[in-house]
């Protein structure tokens, strides 16, 4: 909890170098360096971290006044062809809808995917963080970073942050030398490596249909299918997820968007026979009591 | 989360020229787990009169027992059906004998009285009537239900514009909630009879 301090009374902000004197407020102290050229300003006070806590909503239910999109479904899995990611595209803020149109999947770059769950400004930073840390280290080696590496990258950059309020669950996806790769990292610092991931509030329900018709010799056509049901059937149950699913494939050259697919529209594809009890006729006739 | 928000609702009451509407959704949820879609909020208590029970589930389906018990009562002893605005005090009687331990319910009463001139209010859940001349809304997506029907409603609507405006208000309303929605139940009340719509929505 006392790491910012900590760092604070380690590191001389000269020792920064370029930007601490570009972001410092007149009276905030700076934090100490994050090894990335970046810092942030804090509030003042012995703790700044205690101070802000009252403030985040890390612990979900409290009435904060920083809100964070809690609700999400995402999902990945490797399969014959690559790996296909996919999202709903609801932000909610309470219980009501603040977005039906946002996109949970980063683009880092044109190898590798982060996907969205938690904290939404937490994400975009620093997968954008990690975008620039990626191509730092094509400039030094001469050659695309190991999705595997991309993903420690991320997950030793949010440890330093541990239990500071971050909030995470993000899947970093991508294609390198030895083939597709698919990573799990949240804010815990937890990384783990497996063929299939969900994350979110819907992520049971995507678990669901995925373990029941995943295989890995799908095509991609049968891939887009899973991908497409679990994100459907998520959206269905879990109130905080729905508006459109995204979907990549991720290939050797890149990952590729599909085009958006809204929900509103696949239930009525999935089930076609509903048929409304009382159906609307035009002009209204009157039912005599 | 208040007990209000547990199971999520959307129901919406308006007055029309001569005629009245009122429409609910269709979401049983336990917080964020949608339960079922097609759970009856809106119950008709006579021929003309209907209550529509926002709020805890548990308590929509005791109460609507509980006032049809009455209603049954009234019309033995009274030996005629009750008025709309009887009702409403009713049940606003019944809800405050339970000041102290409420049910967690915040009804909207919309009918016809005897003239065949359009009834609607709204109760608080411990019986504070509300009477209003224009729409009365109740439930998760209540905000939402006021900007919808402070825009679309207007006086002197017909059966057939009231039928479009109400489902309107409260179809976009849900669109906006997470709690409430995955389709939607219409009743237009009118002199001849009652029409009954069932709407499709987003079942997300």
């Amino acid at each position: 909890m006392n790491r910012f301090v900590e760092q604070l009374a380690a590191n001389d902000v000269a020792e920064l170098g370029m930007p601490g004197s570009l972001l410092a407020g007149p009276t905030a102290a700076m934090a100490g360096p994050t090894g990335h050229g970046l810092s942030f300003e804090l509030a003042a006070g012995n703790n700044p971290a205690e101070f802000a806590q009252h403030f985040i909503d890390a612990k979900s239910e409290k009435d904060s006044l920083i809100k964070i999109a809690h609700g999400t479904t995402t999902l990945a899995f490797k399969f014959r062809e690559g790996v296909m990611v996919a999202t709903d595209s609801r932000a909610t803020s309470g219980n009501v809808i603040a977005s039906q149109t946002v996109k949970k999947v980063i683009e880092i770059n044109p190898y590798l995917l982060g996907t969205m769950a938690g904290g939404a400004a937490d994400c975009s930073f620093w997968e954008r963080v990690l975008g620039m840390e990626c191509r730092l280290h094509e400039l030094r080696n001469k050659k695309r970073i190991s999705v595997a590496a991309a993903s420690k990258l991320l997950a030793n950059l949010v440890y330093r942050y541990k239990g500071m309020g971050l909030s995470m669950g993000t899947m970093v996806a991508g294609w390198d030398e030895k083939g597709p790769g698919l990573y799990y990292v949240d804010s815990d610092g937890q990384r783990l490596a497996n063929d299939i991931f969900s994350v979110g509030s819907g992520s049971t329900f995507a678990y669901g249909v995925l373990d029941s018709h995943y295989r890995y010799d799908m095509d991609i056509e049968e891939a887009r299918d899973v991908a497409r049901r679990a994100i459907y059937h998520a959206t269905h149950r879990d109130a905080y997820s729905g508006g459109v699913v995204r979907m990549y494939l991720v290939q050797r050259d890149g990952w590729v968007p599909y085009p958006l697919e809204d929900v509103g529209d696949l239930y009525y594809q999935y089930h076609p026979e509903v048929q409304l009890t009382n159906r609307t006729e035009s002009p209204l006739t009157v039912v005599p009591a | 989360m208040s007990i209000m928000q547990y199971n999520g609702s959307a129901i919406v009451a308006m007055a029309g020229k001569g005629c009245v509407a009122i429409a609910a959704d269709k979401r049983l949820g336990q917080r964020a787990l949608t339960v079922d879609t097609e759970f009856q909020k809106v119950f008709p208590i006579t021929d003309r009169t209907y209550i529509g029970l926002p709020g805890l589930a548990t308590d929509v389906k005791t109460l609507y027992d509980r006032f049809r018990m009455r209603v049954n009562l009234y019309k033995h002893n009274e030996e005629r059906t009750i008025e709309p605005k009887t009702f409403s005090h009713l049940v606003s009687h019944m809800l405050y004998e339970r000041r102290f331990g409420p049910y967690f319910v915040e009804p909207v009463v919309a009918g016809l009285d005897k003239n065949d001139e359009p009834y609607i209010c709204g109760m608080d859940l411990i019986g504070c009537i509300n009477f209003a001349k224009d729409f009365i809304v109740g439930g998760t997506a209540s905000d939402n239900l006021y900007g919808m029907c402070e825009s679309l409603w207007e006086p002197e609507l017909g059966p057939e514009d009231l039928f479009e405006t109400i489902s309107q208000a409260l179809l976009n309303a849900v669109d906006r909630d997470a709690l409430s929605g995955w389709g939607a139940v219409v009743h237009i009340i009118t002199p001849e009879g009652v029409i009954t719509r069932d709407l499709k929505g987003r079942m997300d």
